[in-house]
């Protein structure tokens, strides 16, 4: 009990060491958090009309990058899996940053949802017992079960090992690997859970489809590792924590296969819409051609799929793919394609036209981008803490004292 | 634990007192002189008693509702450990007593920004506070029912403006059924006027649940249709068709809400407990006939406009960030009147009745016009037909 005081106190107290451009970094993100949360007193003062979003696109850009970051959470069993389960020593390093990345890709996910949701006053509502969850019969509440639940299991595994690392044993593998498997499952359930959120409705026939899930889940495994490769190559020249380029180079290959098999789903979703376009094709038409002269989205969508492929293509070219001055470059761009792609591609056009038919477009007002850079800003931040006391103590710089 | 009594100190001053704080009509708890008897679920409760002695109990109790019996006349307010276990307790009352210390620093807060100094301020403060603890409709009894109704009433009054709000429920053998005759509805939209009256939605975005669409001869799909159209009516070569809640049978709203705010009364309606609806806008993603509205802001309706005779299922004023939607008129319908957009309609193509009763008009019209209903294909059982005259 006392060493667990202290690994928290040494924790803490390890937050604070770092030179000039780790305060400006911090301070900076702390500053963009601040400029979220004085929008979001904005939109509780005023309500959610202060957002572009109407009674026809009732869901927006905080629900359209929700459903990117539970992706980016799901993410993490691309380390996990091989680390823990198969053994692959080429992992291990980096493992318990991969499941950082997934816990604060999963707060920026919670905390997309609480500022979308009009009342969040009564989010105890959701609590079960106290209030009522509506389970299973709303997809919902199946969310915040699967999302909670990965949380506590990514937040649980590192802090065990880390805090035998900190008192100098070594974990017991039977404590915590049945929970490792459960979490390889898991990362499947949240993205599956999230796509059937969507899936589930046919009044929205644009998302009424088996391949929703799939989909999501191989664009999450391209842009999940994607971000994971640049994080762990900033961490490597940051504070010079030893990754290995091996390990770099498995996740691009991981990143790269599935950004394939995920231009195939789009390939094929595209050809379901427009080789015999019905009315359910509407959503479709008008996120790619535009629809009675409304086409706020084209651009953003032919943008995505043109970089996307080029970004697929040149990934596939192993010399320059384990070029890591091109690599990361690479990932952003990755990153960028999907993230438009699976953020406004897929949220937004569902809801247009509206099922009668009627059409009314959506651009994100400029306090739903502030609220939306302070949450992301939020899970950055978070992510900086835990990766640098991870770090701290994988280095053996914060040892139990004796 | 002097630090605690200045707490407390403060609370009792920014605070109603004791005797406010019990609902009326209930029973009174902790008065300044003892504790004598036990206070009901709904109720907000401080322990009054502690103003005229010394206390002990932490702030967060304050909140909480105090033990069945107090045995001193100074307070004894039981130990939090105590109170908290060996009290058989619901599961609301347990979120109080949870969130006990956290409400109680925001309601501090808040009245030290706005310092409710007269009475009414301090009533005002405890009703809203029992309210935001009050549980799903469908889950309270009939007297936790009354009481909020009376709060609601209560804070109503004070505002200026006298309601009735009624909790009757679904009538025996009765099934709501809707018939829309496309042949005789010429468009003049007095539905649409009617409706926003007896339902007061917001009149800043001129919120509507009806919409009648303009449609060429010889379109049948809504997407060719016009909502909004601002012309003489009716036009040359033109039909119109109305839409609104078609209280479906096996409504995919009712099964995508996360928190079970919505759901269908044993007559067919579909309706929204405005207090326990969290606003997540999903039932609004699952309706296939846009037929649900959400409150972007606080919805803007004078005394004057605000039809008094309400319904806590139906037409009660909303609050911001909750949906709404039509209920066919509930606060009528239920006292066997029609829906207001029924009694509007100068033409007579609108049609409401009791789908079980066989002699109902809307039954002669099921079984004796060609009907249709929009969207068969999703088996949402919508229990609203179209037809026209031969």
């Amino acid at each position: 009990m006392k060493s667990l005081f202290y690994f928290f106190f040494d924790g803490f107290k390890h937050l604070y060491k770092g030179g000039p451009s780790y305060y400006a970094w911090v301070i900076f993100l702390k500053i963009v958090m601040l400029v979220g949360l004085y929008a979001w007193y904005i939109q509780i003062r005023d309500g959610l009309q202060v957002t572009g979003m109407s009674d026809h696109v009732s869901w927006g850009f905080y629900i359209s990058n929700f459903t990117f970051f539970v992706g980016v959470a799901a993410a993490a069993v691309m380390l996990v899996l091989p680390a823990y389960v198969l053994h692959d020593s080429d992992f291990s390093q980096a493992v318990l940053l991969g499941e950082g990345v997934a816990v604060s890709a999963l707060i920026i996910c919670i905390g997309f949802v609480g500022v979308d949701v009009g009342r969040p006053d009564r989010l105890w509502h959701m609590i079960p017992f106290i209030g009522n969850l509506h389970f299973p019969e709303s997809m919902l509440a199946w969310d915040l079960i699967v999302l909670n639940g990965y949380l506590a299991l990514n937040s649980l595994i590192p802090f065990y090992i880390l805090f035998c690392k900190y008192r100098g044993i070594k974990p017991n593998n039977k404590l915590y690997v049945p929970f490792v498997y459960l979490s390889v499952f898991w990362a499947v359930g949240i993205h599956m859970v999230t796509a059937f959120l969507y899936a589930g409705l046919t009044a929205r026939p644009y998302w009424n489809s088996s391949l929703l899930g799939p989909r999501f889940l191989a664009s999450a495994f391209a842009a999940g590792p994607a971000v994971i490769i640049m994080v762990l190559m900033v961490i490597r020249n940051v504070w010079k924590f030893p990754i290995r380029n091996v390990t770099l180079d498995k996740l691009a290959m991981i990143a790269t296969v599935a950004a394939q098999v995920n231009l195939i789903m789009l390939g094929s979703e595209i050809f379901k819409e427009f080789y015999w376009p019905t009315e359910h094709s509407q959503s479709a038409q008008y996120l790619f051609f535009g629809l009675h002269g409304h086409d706020a989205l084209k651009g953003w969508i032919w943008f995505s799929i043109i970089l996307n492929i080029i970004v697929t293509g040149f990934m596939m070219v192993h010399p320059i793919r384990k070029n890591h001055r091109v690599l990361p470059v690479l990932c952003l761009l990755l990153f960028i394609s999907i993230w438009i792609e699976k953020g406004l591609g897929i949220i937004v056009p569902g809801f247009i036209p509206s099922p009668l038919g009627e059409i009314v477009e959506y651009t994100p007002s400029h306090i739903e981008l502030m609220v939306s850079a302070g949450i992301i800003a939020l899970g950055i931040f978070i992510f900086t803490c835990l990766s640098k006391v991870a770090v701290g103590i994988e280095k053996g710089e914060i040892k139990k004292s004796q | 634990m002097k630090k605690k009594l200045n707490f407390m100190e403060f609370m009792n001053r920014c605070l109603p007192n004791m005797e406010d704080l019990q609902d009326s009509g209930q029973t009174s708890g902790c008065g300044s002189g003892g504790c004598g008897s036990q206070t009901t679920a709904n109720t907000i409760v401080t322990d009054g008693g502690c103003s005229s002695g010394g206390c002990s109990s932490s702030l967060a109790e304050a909140f909480v509702e105090p033990s069945a019996t107090c045995e001193l006349g100074t307070c004894g307010c039981q130990p939090e450990s105590e109170g908290f276990i060996h009290k058989p307790m619901n599961r609301r009352d347990a979120i109080k007593t949870m969130v006990g210390g956290t409400a109680a620093t925001v309601a501090l807060a808040q009245t030290a920004c706005s310092p409710a100094n007269t009475p009414e301020e301090k009533e005002e403060i405890r009703l809203k506070w029992s309210e935001y603890f009050k549980g799903n409709f469908r889950e309270m009894t009939e007297k936790e029912r009354a009481s909020t109704i009376q709060r609601l009433e209560r804070l109503a009054e004070m505002r200026g403006k006298d309601i009735n709000v009624s909790k009757l429920g679904p009538q025996e053998n009765v099934l709501y059924g809707y018939a829309f005759n496309i042949g005789k509805c010429k468009g003049y939209r007095k539905c649409v006027d009617a409706c926003v009256h007896e339902n007061n939605q917001d009149r800043d975005t001129k919120m509507q649940y009806i919409r009648i669409f303009e449609m060429e001869n010889g379109k049948i799909n809504l997407e060719d249709g016009k909502a909004d159209y601002f012309h003489a009516v009716p036009r040359e070569g033109h039909y119109y068709i109305g839409t609104q809640c078609f209280q479906c049978e096996n409504p995919p709203c009712v099964k995508v809400c996360p928190v079970g705010a919505t759901w269908k009364e044993k007559d067919g309606i579909i309706v929204i407990d405005y207090d326990w609806c969290i606003g997540c806008r999903y039932c609004q993603a699952a309706c296939p006939y846009w037929a649900r509205r959400f409150n972007w802001a606080e919805p803007k309706l004078s005394n004057e406009q605000e039809n008094g005779k309400q319904h806590y299922l139906s037409n009660r004023k909303r609050k911001q960030g909750v949906m709404e939607k039509c209920t066919f008129c509930l606060q009528r319908t239920r006292k066997g009147e029609n829906p207001a957009c029924v009694e509007a309609c100068p033409t007579g193509a609108r049609v409401f009745g009791n789908l079980l009763d066989p002699q109902s008009e809307i039954r002669k019209i099921i079984a004796s016009k060609r009907v249709f209903r929009l969207k068969e294909e999703l088996g949402t059982e919508p229990k609203f037909w179209y037809y026209m005259d031969q």
